[in-house]
């Protein structure tokens, strides 16, 4: 099965949560239900998660904003592969805004998928404390990288480095 | 061949300035501790092993513990979470102690010194240094030389010798405070230097 028929299907069954055409957007109400879906339809069978990853969508340079081609914002992209049917893989993703209800400091949620692949809980904890996105219902949503008391996401484009961590001089 | 030193001395007298005879035994029994926090380590392995033996120069016992340690090689990158690790250590140290930094990662920095968010840019913000090895990584001869050049400091030590010493504290007082260079101070003076170094970078006209 071809990732266009497994998208076709996708579509097919949960309608307007999946985007018309290719690449796979998932609304974020329905995430759960089409992870549930894509792990214990017996036509698909995604039994392993290998990846999540976070990408900011954000230009700095305020020169190249027009040409970027696209609005700021986060996704989340979560990878699979079958087991099952050796070989087979699938890539679908979420759009977030950068800050929840567009208030600077409130951190975009998502909810976790924890229950549907045990090895989410790791992954998820990566993307929380690189890229800043909440996990909702989420069993132990810490840091898993940076230091406990550290403050902001690094990997987001607008991330200010410290000037000093611990009496260290950082910059 | 006759013995370097052996049936030289009359009933095994010496004369010497106690100052060099505890140098002397100082440099030549240096134990570093086991330090390698990344691909810098392998290097230092290199150096422990037969083929570079550090063991030549009295400085192959790697001690798993800084209580009996007198010299840290801080071999590898140094991230922020690991910063206040090696700080605790170099304290628990007894003195004398010395530190070399091994590798560009520990002494400025390294590859990570843009945008790595999470590494130290240089071991010296946190413990004070007293051999830089530059390199990525350095190669095990340029440890031993660092090495040599801690022995060098050692043999100018003054233990017992009469001579007022300066008091310098063990630790760099950092506010973490960043001054920018004089140039940098205003945006018209950043517009005025930028032109200038621009103005300096043109190829002279023939």
């Amino acid at each position: 099965m071809t990732t266009t028929e497994i998208h076709t299907l996708l579509h097919e069954q949960f309608d307007s949560a999946i985007s018309a055409t290719e690449p796979t957007v998932v609304d974020v109400a329905r995430l759960i239900d089409v992870c549930q879906f894509l792990k214990s339809d017996p036509r698909l069978r995604f039994d392993f998660l290998n990846n999540i990853s976070g990408v900011d969508y954000l230009e700095t340079d305020a020169k190249k904003v027009a040409k970027a081609g696209f609005e700021p914002h986060l996704e989340v992209v979560y990878h699979l592969s079958s087991i099952a049917f050796a070989g087979r893989r699938f890539t679908l993703k979420v759009i977030l805004p950068r800050w929840k209800d567009g208030i600077a400091g409130e951190l975009p949620e998502v909810p976790t998928v924890n229950a549907v692949w045990r090895t989410a809980d790791w992954h998820e904890r990566e993307v929380y404390d690189l890229v800043g996105v909440r996990f909702t219902g989420h069993p132990d949503l810490r840091r898993i990288l940076m230091a406990d008391d550290w403050v902001g996401h690094p990997l987001r484009k607008d991330f200010e480095y410290p000037l000093e961590y611990h009496d260290i001089r950082c910059r | 061949m006759p013995p370097l030193l052996g049936n030289r001395f009359d009933d095994g007298f010496v004369v010497t300035n106690l100052d060099a005879a505890i140098n002397w035994a100082r440099e030549s029994s240096l134990w570093p501790m086991t330090f390698g926090l990344a691909c810098c380590a392998i290097e230092m392995m290199a150096v422990g092993g037969p083929r570079y033996d550090i063991d030549r120069f009295g400085a192959g016992a790697f001690r798993a513990t800084p209580r009996q340690a007198d010299l840290m090689i801080v071999a590898g990158t140094v991230n922020l979470k690991m910063a206040e690790r090696v700080r605790r250590l170099y304290n628990q140290m007894p003195e004398p102690k010395f530190v070399i930094a091994m590798g560009a990662c520990t002494c400025g920095g390294g590859p990570y010194y843009k945008y790595g968010y999470n590494v130290v840019k240089g071991v010296d913000l946190v413990v004070p240094v007293d051999v830089y090895v530059p390199g990525c990584p350095p190669r095990p001869e340029a440890l031993l030389e660092g090495l040599m050049r801690v022995q060098d400091k050692i043999r100018t030590m003054k233990t017992l010798a009469k001579e007022s010493t300066v008091d310098v504290p063990m630790i760099p007082v950092r506010t973490g405070k960043v001054q920018l260079p004089e140039e940098y101070a205003t945006p018209e003076k950043v517009n005025e230097f930028q032109k200038a170094t621009k103005e300096a970078a043109k190829p002279a006209k023939a």
